[in-house]
């Protein structure tokens, strides 16, 4: 796993956002933010609930179009490319996925090759090949006959993810991929997240929630807070007691995690947090903290 | 991945299941044999044999006469709107995502009697015009419903909720004007309401059969990414689905196709709402089953005429009530279905 040492650059990598300015009707969520996604790494953006980090997942994928500024892809902008042309380059797994009925694991997977069909190309040797590959890899090849709306949350993830590894691009953006499961399968699929940066060198972006996690898989952090970015880099470099008070208002100690060496968050006992009674509010999600 | 032939030359390759295949097939053979049935039945009477013969020049002149003008092109007349309706209630489902997504349901059907009443009885039109004007009002409300409903992407629950909303004003109106008019002219109105293929002409099929043809190819190349559109907005548009542009092409032949049906037998009700679902019961396929749906809207229309047509003879039921007497049996027994389902 390769961590990046020198400041990333936005013209030597294939994704990144300039100045942009993210917004649903009136409510603006991001504002005149820059981004950039290293080639090669696995990006995390992490931070606490409505900063804004799945609303830019989105904008670097083109889901949602920016008030101000622009996403660049491989030197061009965004905007510029047929959709199907952006679906051959870099994938997305939003969170807002409708299982319709009647469909099989194999059907679904294999819906990840429509951009590499055309109306008279609609199952060539390749698009075969690539989703035969990808149940492989997600280990749902003995599940390709059964209806995805029979299977548990967990294999339909994985279902999910052989999707959007059989369009083979080399850009995967995931929206919280670990939400709604059991921990044992949040880590099931971070591992396979993991194995398909170290072993077939994709770029990922995803959405995490989870501190800890975040600082385990991810080899690029992106902090963000209240719609703007407020830290980035190897998250040995990132994560310390005072970015999480800040950003979280969760007072905490940062250790060395016991398995991997990676930062490790503790939240101070309820004794020592008795003084940050605003902080406390804040983490519950009563309240969307801006100090 | 199951049971499919996949069909490979060149650059071309093509995957189809086999069972949808069959179905199709099986779907096709009933619409022929219930067509060579209601051809052979009426109250001038024949065999199977004499009116084969015919088709190959050798009929006896009377029956020549009432097959080829009078019987064929009222049962071609059943089998386009069939085909129409059976294949635009498979795209408003595909569309809505949902399984009362049909354009009974939207307004469509009640717009589309709008324009033939204002044809009938404001601009006083023949058949031709009242044609023209159940074709206009399917288009005038698809576009109603689609302002209302498109800032926010013209899916699902709105567009259902819109379209009921739209669908109870529009039957009011239609009401309304039926009062207000004479009594011959209302008792018109009220027969073109009821969906009959009575005294279908083969010179009335002919600019519905083009129409239908065009749609129908347009429609075809729609159905992959439909398919893909039915996992989301978000998921298909990541797969490279133009979301918007597909939806309002869906829509758009989903309201022309109303229309084409509408012009030719006036409001033929639940076809479009029972034929997407009985095909795909058939097929056990996902996505949005265009073929299938339009062959069994066929058989569902064709077999509902013939019945009108028998079972009281000589008395002529209109095809609408046949198609809501089935169609209705239909509905009661999948909600049926539903309730056992989910204690």
């Amino acid at each position: 796993m390769n961590t990046e040492g020198s400041p990333v650059h936005a013209e030597r990598n294939r994704l990144s956002g300039n100045g942009l300015t993210l917004a649903y009707d009136d409510r603006v969520v991001v504002r005149d933010l820059d981004v950039v996604v290293p080639d090669g790494s696995f990006t995390v953006i992490i931070g606490p609930n409505a900063c804004g980090k799945s609303t830019l997942l989105k904008a670097l994928a083109r889901m949602i179009s920016p008030r101000a500024g622009g996403v660049v892809l491989d030197g061009r902008d965004i905007d510029r490319y047929p959709t199907k042309e952006i679906a051959r380059r870099l994938s997305l797994l939003p969170q807002s996925a409708i299982v319709p009925g009647q469909v099989t694991v194999g059907d679904l997977v294999a819906q990840g090759r429509y951009p590499h069909q055309s109306l008279l190309r609609r199952w060539s040797v390749g698009d075969e090949r690539a989703v035969t590959e990808a149940m492989a890899l997600t280990g749902v090849a003995d599940l390709a006959n059964r209806f995805v709306d029979e299977l548990s949350g967990g294999q339909r993830q994985r279902v999910w993810l052989a999707m959007v590894l059989a369009q083979q691009t080399s850009i995967v953006l995931l929206d919280e991929p670990t939400t709604f499961l059991d921990i044992a399968h949040q880590y099931d699929v971070l591992d396979l997240c993991a194995d398909l940066h170290d072993q077939r060198g994709q770029t990922l972006v995803a959405v995490l929630h989870d501190l800890n996690q975040a600082s385990r898989y991810a080899t690029h952090l992106v902090v963000m807070h209240a719609g703007e970015i407020v830290a980035t880099g190897p998250p040995a470099d990132v994560v310390t007691a005072a970015l999480v008070a800040e950003v979280f208002g969760l007072p905490c100690t940062v250790i060395p995690d016991p398995e991997t060496g990676t930062p490790m968050v503790v939240p101070t006992g309820r004794a020592g947090r008795s003084g940050a009674q605003a902080s406390v509010s804040a983490t519950r999600g009563t309240r969307p903290s801006t100090t | 991945m199951t049971a499919t032939w996949v069909l490979r030359t060149g650059r071309l390759s093509l995957r189809v299941r086999r069972r949808a295949v069959w179905m199709s097939v099986a779907l096709l053979a009933v619409a022929l044999a219930i067509g060579l049935w209601t051809l052979v039945t009426g109250s001038y009477r024949s065999s199977v044999g004499e009116v084969l013969a015919v088709f190959v020049g050798e009929g006896r002149r009377g029956l020549t006469q009432t097959v080829l003008n009078l019987r064929l092109p009222r049962l071609a007349g059943a089998a386009l709107v069939g085909a129409a309706l059976g294949m635009s209630g498979a795209l408003f489902q595909s569309v809505s995502r949902n399984p009362l997504g049909s354009p009974d349901i939207i307004g469509l059907t009640a717009g589309s009697s709008t324009g033939a009443i204002v044809a009938i009885l404001v601009l006083r039109g023949g058949s031709a015009d009242v044609a023209a004007g159940a074709f206009a009002g399917a288009l005038l409300t698809g576009v109603l419903v689609y302002l209302l409903t498109s800032r926010h992407g013209a899916s699902g629950f709105r567009l259902i909720l819109t379209g009921i909303g739209l669908s109870a004003l529009l039957v009011g109106v239609n009401s309304y004007l039926i009062t207000r008019a004479d009594i011959a002219d209302a008792e018109t109105a009220r027969r073109w309401l009821s969906g009959s293929l009575n005294g279908v002409r083969w010179e009335a099929l002919v600019a519905p059969a083009v129409l239908l043809a065009v749609l129908v190819a347009g429609v075809l190349t729609l159905g992959h990414r439909l398919t893909v559109l039915e996992t989301g907005d978000e998921t298909a548009q990541a797969r490279g689905v133009p979301v918007r542009r597909t939806r309002i092409a869906a829509l758009f032949a989903g309201v022309a196709l109303v229309g084409v049906a509408t012009a030719v037998a006036g409001p033929v009700v639940f076809v479009a709402l029972a034929a997407p679902h009985i095909a795909r019961r058939l097929t056990g396929a996902p996505g949005p089953g265009l073929v299938p749906a339009a062959l069994t809207g066929v058989v569902l229309v064709v077999a509902s005429d013939l019945a009108v047509q028998r079972v009281v003879a000589p008395l002529q039921l209109p095809v609408g009530v046949g198609t809501a007497a089935l169609g209705g049996l239909y509905l009661a027994w999948l909600l049926a279905g539903e309730l056992r389902r989910r204690p």
